[in-house]
C-alpha cells in the first residue's frame, strides 16, 4: 500500500468572487515525500494549503488524502476528520495548556498512558523532553515551533502542512530551525508539504518544488530541473535572476545579439525565433580595453560580498546581469565581450513557454 | 457600427460556475443556530411589523399629536443637553490641565451609574414646590415663589444630565484618537488652537459625537417610566398607558410602530451625521493635541465645571438617598427592605442570573459560528442578534406580547382553551424573553471582543488536530475567552436588574423586581423607604462602569504608547 499517493489533486479549484485562487490543479506527492509550495503573494499556495486542510471547500474537483477522497463533488470531509496535520508561522500552540497538554490534544481518545507516551516520544523526537511541563510563553521562537511541530506528528497525519513555518524566526535562528524541522521530518518518513516565498528555502528543503502563479502550477519539478530548466518564463524570472534575449536557431546553432551561444542538437532543420533564458552566473564578461565603436559596456556593479554583479548594456539598449568573483570588477564604462560560459545549454522560450524541441515537430 | 480593429480579448478567467456560490465552508447546525437566535431577537419587532401592516387603522388617542410633539421636544432637548455636556466636558480634559484632571476624566463617566428614574425622583424631591429648595426659596422671597419642576424642562434636565456620559466617551475618545499629523497640519496651516479644534478635530469626531447621540436617542425613546414622574406623554408612555390601561392591542400595537419610527429616524439621522466623508485616518506621527496648562484661576474654573457636572448628576442624590437611609432607619416607620424587598431582590437576582447566563451562552455560540466560517447571510444573522438593543422597550414589549397572542391563537386552534393564558397577566417568560432580545447584543460585543484576541490559526490547529467544533468550544475557545465571558456575565447581569420600562410592561400582576419596587414608592413619594434600594441599584450599576472605565485606560495606554514608539 506504500504506493498509494499520500496526496491528490484532481482538476481542483476554487474561487472567492471573480478571484481564482485555485485552477485546475493536478499533483500527486508520495508518501514520504517533502513538497514545497511556491509563488507569489496570492499565486494560490496557502489556497492550496487550506484545501488540503478542509479549511476551504474546492468548487469542483478531487482531493484525495492517503488513498481516501476528502473533497470531491458529492464529499467533504471536515477538517478534524482528515489525517492531515498544520504547523503555521505563529506556531498556534494553545496559551492556556502547557507543553505536554499541546501535544497530547490530537490524540483524544486514546488510553491516558498511551497518549502520554506518544506525546513524550514525539517531544523527544524534537529533543524538547525537559520542557515539557512549559507553557508556551515561556518557550523561545525556535522551541515553540518545535512544540507546533510535535504537535502536528503526534496523531500521525498523513501528511503535515507548514505554513510559511520559518518567517516569523529572526533571520539567524531559521536556518537552524529548518535544519532541525527538516531533520525531524525525514528522520520520521512524513509526507510534507511547505508553503513559503522564500526561493532558495524553497530549492534546499523541497524534494519536489510546485511553482505557483494565478492560481495555477506553473512547473512541479525536482529543485535541479525548476531552476535548470524552468517550464515558463515567470519561473525562470521567478526562481532566480534571469535576462531573456531575443535569439535564432538556425541549423542547430543558436545566436543572439552576442553572437553564437550554442549549438542546440536535434534542431538540424530548425529556422526559428526564440527567447533564450541567460542566468547571470552563466554570463561570462571579457573586458575590451581598446575597443572602438559601440558595443557592450558595463553600466552598473553591484559588490555583493563573494561576488560582484555586472550589468551590462548591449548594444541593442537590452542589458545582461553577470556574476564574477570579487576580486574581478570592472568600473562602470568598461567596454566588454559577452559571451556564455562554456558548457551551458540554456533554456529557450517560445512565448512564454520553454522549449526542448523545434516548435512545430512532435516531441 | 464599424468593426472594431482591437482584437477580442481573451477572458482573463472562465465564468466561475453555479457551484462557485454556494457558501464554501461553515458548519450547518452552528450556522442554523444563528439563524434561530437572529431570528428570535427580530421576533417582536417582525410582530409589531406584521400587525400594523396587517391590522386596520384604529381610532388614534386623541393626544397624538401632543405626544409626538412632546417626544419630539425631548429628544430635541436631551440631545442639546448631552451635546453641550458631553462635547463640552470632553472638550475640557482633552485639552486642559487642571488640578485632578486626571481623576476627572474618569469620575465624568459615573453617572452611567445612575438610573434616570431614580435621579428623577430625587431630583423632584429636591426642587419641587414641597422640596427644601423653594422652602428656603419662599422664606427668603415669600410665599409667592411655588412652581412645579415636574415639567418638560426638568426631565430633559435629568436625561441629560444622566445620558451625557454617552455623548462624553465617545467624543472623548474621537479627540484623543485623532491622527495627531491631522492637527499638526492644520497648526503649521496657520490655524490658532481654538481655530484647530472648531474646524479639524470637531468635525472629524461628528461621526462619534453621532454615535453617542443616537445611544442617547435611543435611552429617551426607551424610557416611560422616568418621564411619567414629569408628566411627560412621549409616544412610549403611551404605548404603555394605552395597554396598561384598557389593554388596547390595536392602538399599543400602533403607537409601539410609532416609537419603531422615531428610532429608525435616530438611526437614519447618525447615518446622515457619518455621511459620505471618511474619517477614518491613517496613523501619522506627531504631537498633536497637547493639553494646555490652564492659569491658577481658570484651572479651578474648570474643575468646578467638572464638579458641578458630576454633584448634580452623581454625588448629590446619593447623598440625598443616604440621608433619607439613615433617616428612615433612624425614624420608627416600616423597616425599608421588609421581606416585600426580599422578594422582589431574589426575583431581580434570578432574572438577572438566568438572562445572563442565557445571553452569554447564545454569544458564544454566535461566536463560535462565525469562527467555524460560514457564508455572507451567517454574518448578516449574526449582525441581526445585536439589533435588540437599539429597539426601545416599548417596542419589544408589545412585540413580546404580541408574539404570546400568536402562540395562545395556535394554542387555541390546537384545541388547547385558552391558550397559554399569559397574555393579559404577563409573565415571567416575557420578561425573560424580552431581556434575552435586549442584552444579547452587549453580551455578544464583550465575547467578540476576546474571540478577536484568538488566532484563527489557533482554531484551525484544534481542527486539524482532530477536535470537533464542540470540544474546540469547550477546551480551546472557552478558555481563552472567558475575560469576555465574565465582563458580559456582570455587563448583562447588572443591566438586567437596572431595566425597569419592558419590567413594568411584562410583569405578572403583583411580580416585583429592585427596581420596578424603587419606581412605585417613589412615585407614591415614599422617599425613605426608596431610598436604600434605590442605592442597592446605584451601588451595582458602578461595577459596569469600572469595568467601561478599565477599557477605555487600556485603550488609552496602548495610544499613549504606539505614540510614543511614533516618536522615537
Amino acid at each position: 500500500m506504500s504506493s498509494t499517493p499520500a496526496l491528490v489533486f484532481e482538476g481542483v479549484s476554487k474561487s472567492y468572487g471573480a478571484t481564482q485562487a485555485a485552477r485546475d490543479l493536478d499533483l500527486s506527492v508520495l508518501p514520504g515525500e517533502m513538497v514545497t509550495l511556491i509563488g507569489p503573494s496570492g499565486c494560490g499556495k496557502s489556497t492550496a494549503l487550506r484545501l488540503i486542510a478542509g479549511l476551504e471547500r474546492p468548487d469542483a474537483g478531487r482531493i484525495l488524502v492517503a488513498g481516501e477522497e476528502v473533497a470531491g463533488p458529492r464529499r467533504f470531509v471536515n477538517p478534524e476528520k482528515r489525517r492531515v496535520g498544520l504547523v503555521f508561522q505563529d506556531h498556534a500552540l494553545f496559551p492556556h495548556l502547557t507543553v505536554t497538554r499541546n501535544v497530547q490534544f490530537g490524540l483524544h481518545g486514546l488510553p491516558r498512558a498511551e497518549r502520554a507516551a506518544r506525546a513524550a516520544e514525539v517531544l523527544e523526537l524534537v529533543r524538547l523532553g525537559h520542557l515539557a511541563g512549559r507553557y508556551p510563553h515561556e518557550l523561545s521562537g525556535g522551541e515553540q515551533q518545535r512544540v507546533a511541530l510535535a504537535r502536528a506528528l503526534a496523531p500521525r497525519p498523513a501528511v503535515v502542512l507548514l505554513d510559511e513555518p520559518f518567517s516569523s524566526l529572526d533571520e539567524n535562528l531559521r536556518a537552524q530551525v529548518r535544519a532541525e524541522v527538516v531533520g525531524v521530518l525525514r528522520e520520521t518518513g512524513t509526507t510534507a508539504i511547505f508553503v513559503t516565498h522564500d526561493q532558495t528555502e524553497a530549492l534546499s528543503i523541497g524534494d519536489r518544488v510546485v511553482v505557483m502563479q494565478g492560481g495555477r502550477i506553473e512547473q512541479a519539478d525536482t529543485p535541479y530541473r525548476v531552476f535548470e530548466q524552468p517550464a515558463t518564463r515567470f519561473v525562470a524570472s521567478f526562481m532566480g535572476d534571469a535576462d531573456f534575449l531575443r535569439a535564432h536557431v538556425h541549423k542547430a546553432l543558436l545566436t543572439c545579439e552576442i553572437g553564437v551561444v550554442s549549438t542546440v542538437p536535434g534542431w538540424a532543420s530548425a529556422d526559428v525565433d526564440v527567447d533564450v533564458v541567460l542566468r547571470p552566473h552563466e554570463v561570462a564578461i571579457t573586458p575590451e580595453p581598446g575597443r572602438n565603436g559601440d558595443g557592450p559596456e558595463v553600466v552598473d556593479m553591484e559588490y555583493h560580498g563573494a561576488f560582484v554583479l555586472h550589468t551590462v548594456r548591449l548594444a541593442s539598449g537590452q542589458t545582461v546581469r553577470s556574476w564574477q568573483p570579487h576580486s574581478v570588477r570592472h568600473p562602470v564604462g568598461t567596454p566588454v565581450r559577452v559571451s556564455v560560459v562554456a558548457g551551458v545549454t540554456p533554456t529557450l522560450l517560445v512565448g512564454d513557454h520553454a522549449v526542448t524541441a523545434p516548435p512545430g515537430t512532435a516531441s | 457600427m464599424t468593426q472594431s480593429v482591437a482584437p477580442p480579448v481573451p477572458p482573463v478567467a472562465p465564468e466561475p460556475t453555479a457551484r462557485s456560490r454556494r457558501p464554501s465552508r461553515g458548519r450547518p447546525g452552528w450556522s442554523v443556530s444563528v439563524l434561530l437566535i437572529a431570528l428570535a431577537v427580530v421576533g417582536p419587532v417582525a410582530a409589531v411589523l406584521v400587525d400594523v401592516a396587517n391590522g386596520e387603522l384604529p381610532d388614534w388617542p386623541r393626544n397624538l399629536g401632543d405626544m409626538v410633539v412632546t417626544t419630539l421636544l425631548l429628544m430635541a432637548g436631551v440631545g442639546i443637553g448631552t451635546l453641550v455636556l458631553g462635547c463640552g466636558l470632553a472638550w475640557l480634559v482633552t485639552a486642559c490641565t487642571f488640578p485632578l484632571r486626571n481623576v476627572m476624566v474618569w469620575l465624568l463617566v459615573l453617572p452611567l451609574a445612575m438610573p434616570a428614574y431614580i435621579l428623577g425622583f430625587v431630583f423632584l424631591s429636591i426642587f419641587d414646590a414641597a422640596g427644601p429648595v423653594q422652602q428656603w426659596l419662599r422664606s427668603a422671597l415669600g410665599d409667592f415663589v411655588e412652581f412645579s419642576v415636574a415639567t418638560l424642562p426638568g426631565c430633559v434636565i435629568v436625561m441629560s444630565l444622566t445620558l451625557y456620559p454617552y455623548v462624553y466617551l465617545l467624543a472623548r475618545a474621537a479627540f484623543a484618537e485623532q491622527a495627531p499629523s491631522t492637527y499638526d497640519a492644520a497648526r503649521t496651516l496657520g490655524a490658532g488652537r481654538g481655530r484647530a479644534f472648531f474646524r479639524v478635530l470637531l468635525p472629524l469626531a461628528r461621526p462619534s459625537i453621532a454615535a453617542g447621540l443616537a445611544l442617547v436617542m435611543m435611552e429617551v425613546l426607551t424610557d416611560f417610566a422616568t418621564v411619567q414622574y414629569f408628566g411627560v406623554q412621549t409616544v412610549s408612555v403611551g404605548v404603555y398607558t394605552v395597554w396598561k390601561g384598557s389593554y388596547d392591542f390595536g392602538s399599543a400595537v400602533q403607537l409601539a410602530a410609532l416609537v419603531m419610527l422615531f428610532a429608525v429616524a435616530v438611526l437614519a439621522g447618525e447615518r446622515l451625521m457619518r455621511g459620505r466623508a471618511r474619517f477614518t485616518q491613517q496613523g501619522g506621527h506627531g504631537r498633536g493635541l497637547q493639553p494646555v496648562r490652564l492659569s491658577v484661576g481658570r484651572g479651578l474654573l474648570a474643575l468646578l465645571a467638572c464638579l458641578l457636572a458630576l454633584a448634580g448628576s452623581f454625588v448629590v442624590p446619593v447623598l440625598q438617598l443616604v440621608w433619607w437611609a439613615v433617616d428612615h432607619a433612624r425614624g420608627d416607620g416600616p423597616p425599608a427592605l421588609d421581606s416585600g424587598f426580599a422578594q422582589a431582590f431574589s426575583n431581580s437576582i434570578s432574572i438577572a442570573v438566568i438572562t445572563s447566563l442565557t445571553c452569554v451562552v447564545l454569544a458564544l455560540v454566535i461566536g463560535h459560528a462565525i469562527r467555524l466560517g460560514g457564508g455572507r447571510w451567517l454574518r448578516a444573522a449574526a449582525q441581526l442578534t445585536t439589533f435588540g438593543y437599539a429597539v426601545p422597550g416599548a417596542v419589544i414589549g408589545i412585540g413580546t406580547l404580541l408574539l404570546f397572542d400568536y402562540l395562545d391563537r395556535a394554542l387555541e386552534a390546537l384545541g388547547v382553551p385558552g391558550g397559554t393564558g399569559l397574555l393579559v397577566t404577563g409573565s415571567v417568560v416575557g420578561i425573560l424573553y424580552a431581556f434575552v432580545v435586549r442584552f444579547v447584543g452587549p453580551a455578544s460585543q464583550a465575547v467578540d471582543a476576546s474571540y478577536q484576541k484568538v488566532p484563527v490559526t489557533l482554531t484551525q490547529s484544534a481542527l486539524s488536530l482532530g477536535a470537533g467544533p464542540l470540544r474546540v468550544l469547550g477546551r480551546v475557545h472557552a478558555p481563552l475567552v472567558r475575560s469576555g465571558v465574565a465582563v458580559a456575565l456582570v455587563l448583562v447581569a447588572i443591566d438586567a436588574i437596572k431595566e425597569l420600562p419592558v419590567v413594568l410592561m411584562l410583569r405578572p400582576f403583583g411580580f416585583n423586581t429592585v427596581s420596578v419596587w424603587v419606581y412605585q414608592l417613589a412615585k407614591e413619594n415614599l422617599w425613605g423607604l426608596a431610598a436604600l434600594p434605590a442605592l442597592v441599584i446605584v451601588a451595582l450599576a458602578v461595577v459596569p462602569v469600572f469595568i467601561l472605565f478599565r477599557q477605555v485606560r487600556t485603550a488609552d495606554t496602548a495610544t499613549r504608547q504606539r505614540r510614543s514608539r511614533g516618536s522615537l
